[in-house]
């Protein structure tokens, strides 16, 4: 299959993904009108206010109707307003999004440098004591839930050592030292799966008979590692990598909501606590949107770097 | 006891199994091991070790209500205990038996519901769990619902993959020549051997699903207060945790031992699996 007819293929599973789960939300946040209204309007509005307003707005229009029009207003960059905020959610959405960008591009540095990082080394010895070091440390890190290492590591690094600050306001501009625990929290929680993946891909790739004939051949053992067995046995983790996002998106709520974060995260929390539907439903498209976009990519990667795979075909 | 034997050769497997049987029986003997009700205010914010006005000794301290917190994470056992074995059972009675029906039909059906299953995963699940917690709000019933929602799919696609595997056997075969119906064939023939690998996933998910209570709880999106809810106390205490660290640490504590014994038993479970079936 070629690339390009795998990328169309993709891309209209893609949206139609996207189509479902955007019905899914407008089903289920709009089909009550009644509800809607006491949402936008509160619930000290009157029973008038509230079918005067609906009128208004279109909502005794048949369910189908305002669902295409809130698609359309959906694709066209038209979002609607935020009830909390008072401001148009396209203004607040995108700098969130760029702000949790910058998180989770922090932790998704850490879950590479120590995923990859760690794997390797597990894997370069399958069974050694580095190796069940590194495998007790990955479970440990994965285990404890992200809101509670969070807990940890700031008792510790903030109370203990007084080291780095608390809170990640970035009240007074962008602060390095600020982001460094949220960053970490993050990492640490998710780099655990790539770790034992990249752990399992090396244990394989160094016992194949290319690794014996070069280890027979007396080859330096880091010279195998770097140029021989790495190459082939970084295929799946890398592909993994992507998949990391949407937990990545969860954890981001959580961190985000601990240290006074101001991104995607606290933003949807926020709405969800302040029952703004219309922002939440913003939220949960453009999240579904992130996870389905780095499916895509997962795959491309995946194709790009392991050539014997023809794309697409079926195991 | 013989089956036993080579998992409890594993030091990891012990320690799983002690800190997952050891809040388990907390769970069961909350009412006994708990010094005072967990609800009653005595006296507020004592510190751990502290004694109170009538004399009561308080382990790890009150929290600002005044409630023992040594009392809460007990009853909080019971708590992450109960709903959590609750929603992963009811999670794993729809994923297998979608995945039994998607795995044997195969064809549309199969289709149908992998797309769906497909829809519901490209969801962030703490995303799904807060949109489904604003829509149906926060109670103990709906939080089982959210977690069902969100894990079945998962469950699906593993038994799905297995069933069809198991489908394609030969006594499978036999079974429909027999003229079996359907149900017997996807419960008597094919449902135990699914068992293995979904061991391993069971005790996976009964840590996630914990976890996920507990960062509900965090949220302040879980159990309604004054359920004793180890996220929840975390959640009640983190205003206060410089000055009252002890509000948060030890239920923070409480949950990750929880979670990493899980963590540990379905290693060792695995393990074990896969040395069994390297001798066969």
């Amino acid at each position: 299959m070629t690339l390009g007819s795998f990328l169309l293929r993709k891309t209209a599973v893609a949206i139609l993904t996207m189509l479902t789960v955007s019905f899914l939300i407008f089903l289920a946040f709009e089909v009550n009108v009644a509800d809607v209204a006491v949402k936008v309007l509160g619930q000290y509005s009157t029973p008038d206010q509230r079918t005067a307003w609906l009128a208004e707005n279109g909502y005794y229009d048949p369910f189908v109707i305002r669902y295409l029009r809130w698609l359309g207003g959906f694709v066209t960059g038209d979002w609607g307003l935020s009830t909390f905020f008072r401001v148009p959610i396209t203004s607040i959405v995108f700098p969130r999004l760029g702000a949790s960008a910058l998180l989770a591009g922090g932790a998704l540095l850490v879950i590479v440098v120590f995923g990859l990082g760690l794997g390797i080394l597990a894997g370069m010895r399958a069974g050694s004591l580095l190796d069940r070091v590194i495998s007790v440390f990955s479970v440990i890190t994965t285990s404890i839930p992200d809101f509670a290492s969070a807990v940890f590591l700031s008792g510790i690094f903030v109370f203990w050592l007084g080291l780095l600050p608390g809170a990640s306001t970035m009240i007074s501009g962008f602060s390095l030292r600020e982001l460094i625990l949220p960053v970490l929290v993050l990492g640490l929680y998710s780099m655990g799966y790539l770790a034992r993946i990249t752990r399992a891909s090396m244990v394989e790739v160094m016992g194949t008979h290319y690794i014996r004939t070069a280890r027979l051949k007396g080859a330096n053992p880091a010279r195998i590692v770097l140029r021989h067995a790495m190459r082939n046995a970084l295929i799946t983790p890398v592909t993994v990598i992507m998949l990391q996002l949407p937990w990545l998106l969860s954890g981001v709520i959580v961190i985000e909501v601990f240290y006074a974060y101001k991104g995607f995260g606290s933003l949807l929390y926020d709405a969800a606590l302040n029952q703004d539907i219309y922002l939440v439903e913003a939220c949960a498209m453009v999240s579904v949107l992130v996870v389905v976009l780095s499916q895509i990519l997962s795959d491309l990667i995946y194709g790009w770097l392991n050539p014997r795979i023809s794309l697409g075909a079926k195991a | 006891m013989k089956i036993l034997l080579p998992y409890l050769k594993k030091p990891l497997v012990v320690i799983g199994v002690a800190l997952s049987g050891g809040w388990l029986l907390v769970a069961f003997l909350a009412p006994i091991l708990a010094p005072y009700d967990p609800l009653e205010t005595l006296q507020p914010l004592a510190r751990p070790m502290a004694t109170g006005a009538d004399g009561q000794l308080f382990v790890l301290g009150t929290d600002m209500l005044g409630r023992d917190i040594l009392s809460r994470l007990i009853w909080g056992a019971r708590t992450v205990v109960i709903y959590s074995t609750l929603a992963t059972l009811t999670a794993y009675a729809f994923g297998m038996l979608f995945g039994l029906i998607a795995g044997y039909m195969g064809g549309r059906i199969d289709a149908a519901l992998s797309f769906a299953a497909n829809v519901v995963l490209s969801f962030p699940v703490l995303v799904l769990y807060i949109v489904i917690i604003v829509l149906i709000g926060a109670s103990p019933l709906n939080i089982v619902i959210a977690v069902t929602f969100s894990s079945a799919p998962a469950i699906f696609r593993i038994v799905r993959g297995i069933t069809m595997d198991v489908a394609s056997r030969d006594y499978v075969a036999a079974a429909i020549t027999q003229g079996e119906s359907t149900w017997r064939i996807l419960l008597v023939d094919i449902l135990p051997n699914t068992t293995g690998p979904l061991a391993v996933d069971f005790c996976l998910r009964l840590g996630y699903t914990a976890i996920t209570i507990g960062t509900l709880g965090f949220l302040g999106l879980g159990l309604p207060p004054p359920t004793p809810d180890w996220g929840g106390m975390v959640n009640e205490g983190r205003a206060m945790a410089i000055a009252f660290p002890h509000l948060v640490i030890f239920p923070c504590i409480a949950i990750s031992s929880l979670t990493l014994g899980l963590s540990l038993l379905a290693d060792g479970l695995r393990e074990v699996n896969e040395a069994k079936e390297r001798q066969a």
